[in-house]
């Protein structure tokens, strides 16, 4: 019995989408995705401003509803989850603009994240603090982030770059087996960033997980992905190896444009 | 050991720390510090407040939740002792009944509001909220064969809680001790424990969530926090403390009628303790409820005394006239808000 579970869980990819559209009225934001996601691949999802790339990240992770077709973890459908079950299964999403929970402290923020993942039954009675364990759970993704030093302070109060790297400690704090970060180094100094691309890099080590990076970088999706999937109009206009999908002309001028000239 | 009873929260302010124990200690000793029956009277409504503010702080500060109705919770407990002693009779268990048929009714009917209210924009709630309190406040005083109409109700409690209880013939430190001041023990320290629970409440990590869920309910659902059940548990919670409160209230006036009980002015009351004390700091309710009840009970007094004093003076004597006291306790609360938008509490704790 067991081994016959294992053997179905092995057959499905970790992640996968299936025709998955949403409409907006007329518009098609996303159209009919089909894509499957490996554990320990680091995908990298480009295109255009408005080719729905953070779309298609909110249908996976529940923020919007879709109008049509499937998403499926480990063989699961995931679609008719709330957004706080999809994270429950193991749905990790970082966002695009710093989305955090500003007058608490930094360690309340990854806290409250390790107690969403460990901490089961409403906790009336218990003193939060008297959690020690959750506190040293909190602490330690701290550590990783290199955001320790900075762990009492009110999260208003941090600069833009310590925001970013909060927004990545709290999906390393939640563990999930999916995550998805939305341009995480948008808008941080040249020697923020690989604090962060080193994170990344060391959490693609762990084969048990898949991630999803939206990026615009080239040098970033150049280090750091197996796989390239572009979006164009909602639609999948690509979907390979690096090298592949850049060196491939319909990409370079119809959907990229620019952006993937070296910079 | 008062850091296990305060669970952790400490007032984080010396001034702060120093004014709550002035009035822990006021309201512990009151009926031997101030003997007479009007400063009684003042204390045991301080200490009901003192909880009632605490519970809508639990909503409103904690969890970002307007409601309307907490008074409707604070009648049902109310009611519910009311009628379990009218029909019950004369004793203990008619109490106890009554007190946990209120608060279980407020926590059912918080419940069915919640579900149906929470899960769409907070405003929703706040409509709701306010359209059920006004028909309960109108079904209230309209079935009058049931709970008395806008009469209220009148009822006998154990006589051990009366002033007719006399258990000395002598003396006590000074005073006459009856079954008065017993009752007011009663609601001393029952709401001193209900307090302490709140504090416990917040600070738990079910009150952390809230927080959060205040803070952005977005982030807290992508986290992986049922926000709905969440907010549901802390307006039954609320409404349950808010009911118990009542049922005290109920059983130190021996008397209830939807003015003392069930009035939008006390929804309003309530509203103005938590803001004035600071919001989302439980603490915040004692100083704000304390203020408030003793400018309602002797603001009249000192401005009575204040416009004798002057009424040598032109105008003055006019604006300090004991009928104007509505007024200035309306000025009262917009210099209070102007000057201390984080409440008295939030003021202390920032430091000069």
């Amino acid at each position: 019995m067991i081994s016959q579970t294992r053997e179905t869980e092995m057959s499905h990819p970790l992640l996968e989408t299936e025709d998955l559209t949403v409409r907006f009225g007329g518009h098609v934001a996303v159209d009919a995705v089909t894509c499957a996601f490996d554990a320990g691949e680091l995908t990298a999802i480009v295109g255009p401003n408005g080719a729905g790339k953070t779309t298609y990240f909110n249908l996976i992770s529940g923020q919007i509803a879709a109008s049509a077709g499937r998403v499926r973890l480990e063989g699961q459908e995931i679609l008719g989850l709330s957004v706080a079950e999809r994270c429950r299964r193991g749905i990790g999403r970082a966002f695009q603009l710093t989305n955090l929970f500003p007058d608490l402290s930094v360690l309340e923020n990854v806290r409250l994240v390790i107690q969403a993942h460990y901490h089961n039954g409403l906790g009336l009675f218990s003193m939060a603090d008297h959690h020690r364990d959750l506190i040293d759970r909190a602490e330690a993704v701290l550590e990783r982030v290199r955001l320790a030093d900075l762990a009492g302070q009110t999260v208003s109060e941090l600069s833009h770059g310590n925001q970013r790297k909060l927004e990545v400690a709290l999906l390393i704090a939640l563990d999930p087996k999916v995550y998805m970060f939305d341009e995480p180094t948008a808008g941080m100094s040249v020697d923020e960033a690989p604090v962060v691309l080193d994170l990344i890099a060391e959490l693609k080590a762990d084969t048990d997980r898949t991630i999803l990076l939206v990026e615009h970088k080239m040098d970033v999706i150049r280090t750091l992905a197996d796989r390239i999937i572009v979006l164009h109009n909602g639609a999948l206009a690509a979907d390979g190896a690096p090298a592949e999908v850049m060196a491939s002309d319909v990409v370079q001028e119809a959907y990229m444009g620019r952006e993937l000239e070296d910079v | 050991m008062v850091t296990w009873l305060l669970s952790g929260d400490k007032p984080r302010s010396a001034i702060l720390a120093a004014l709550l124990i002035v009035i822990l200690v006021c309201l512990a000793g009151a009926p031997f510090l101030f003997p007479g029956v009007r400063s009684l009277e003042t204390a045991a409504t301080i200490c009901i407040f003192i909880v009632l503010a605490a519970s809508y702080d639990l909503l409103l500060g904690y969890s970002g939740i307007v409601s309307f109705a907490h008074t409707m919770f604070f009648g049902l407990g109310a009611y519910g002792v009311a009628l379990g002693t009218t029909h019950l009779g004369r004793s203990f268990g008619a109490l106890a009944t009554g007190t946990l048929a209120g608060a279980l009714a407020a926590a059912a009917l918080a419940f069915l509001i919640g579900l149906f209210s929470l899960r769409v924009r907070a405003i929703f709630f706040a409509m709701i909220t306010l359209a059920v309190a006004s028909a309960v406040a109108v079904l209230v005083s309209q079935l009058s064969n049931i709970t008395g109409g806008e009469d209220g109700l009148s009822y006998r409690i154990p006589r051990v809680l009366t002033p007719a209880f006399r258990p000395f013939d002598e003396e006590v430190l000074g005073i006459r001790f009856t079954g008065k001041i017993i009752n007011y023990y009663l609601v001393f320290f029952s709401c001193f424990a209900l307090f302490l629970v709140m504090l416990r409440v917040v600070n738990s990590p079910f009150g952390r969530v809230l927080q959060a869920i205040r803070e952005n309910d977005f982030r807290a659902e992508a986290i992986g926090y049922r926000v709905v059940r969440y907010r549901t548990t802390a307006t039954c919670l609320s409404a349950a403390v808010a009911a118990l409160a009542g049922a005290i209230y109920a059983i130190w006036l021996r008397y209830v009628g939807p003015d003392t009980t069930l009035s939008f002015e006390i929804m309003l009351d309530i509203l103005l303790m938590v803001v004035i004390g600071g919001m989302g700091t439980m603490y915040g309710a004692v100083i704000g409820a304390t203020i408030f009840v003793l400018a309602q009970n002797y603001l009249q007094n000192l401005m009575g005394a204040a416009s004798e004093a002057t009424h040598s003076l032109p105008l003055i004597p006019e604006l300090l006239s004991a009928d104007r006291w509505l007024m200035w306790l309306g000025v009262l609360f917009i210099l209070s808000v102007y000057f201390f938008p984080t409440g008295v509490v939030g003021r202390l704790r920032a430091g000069r």
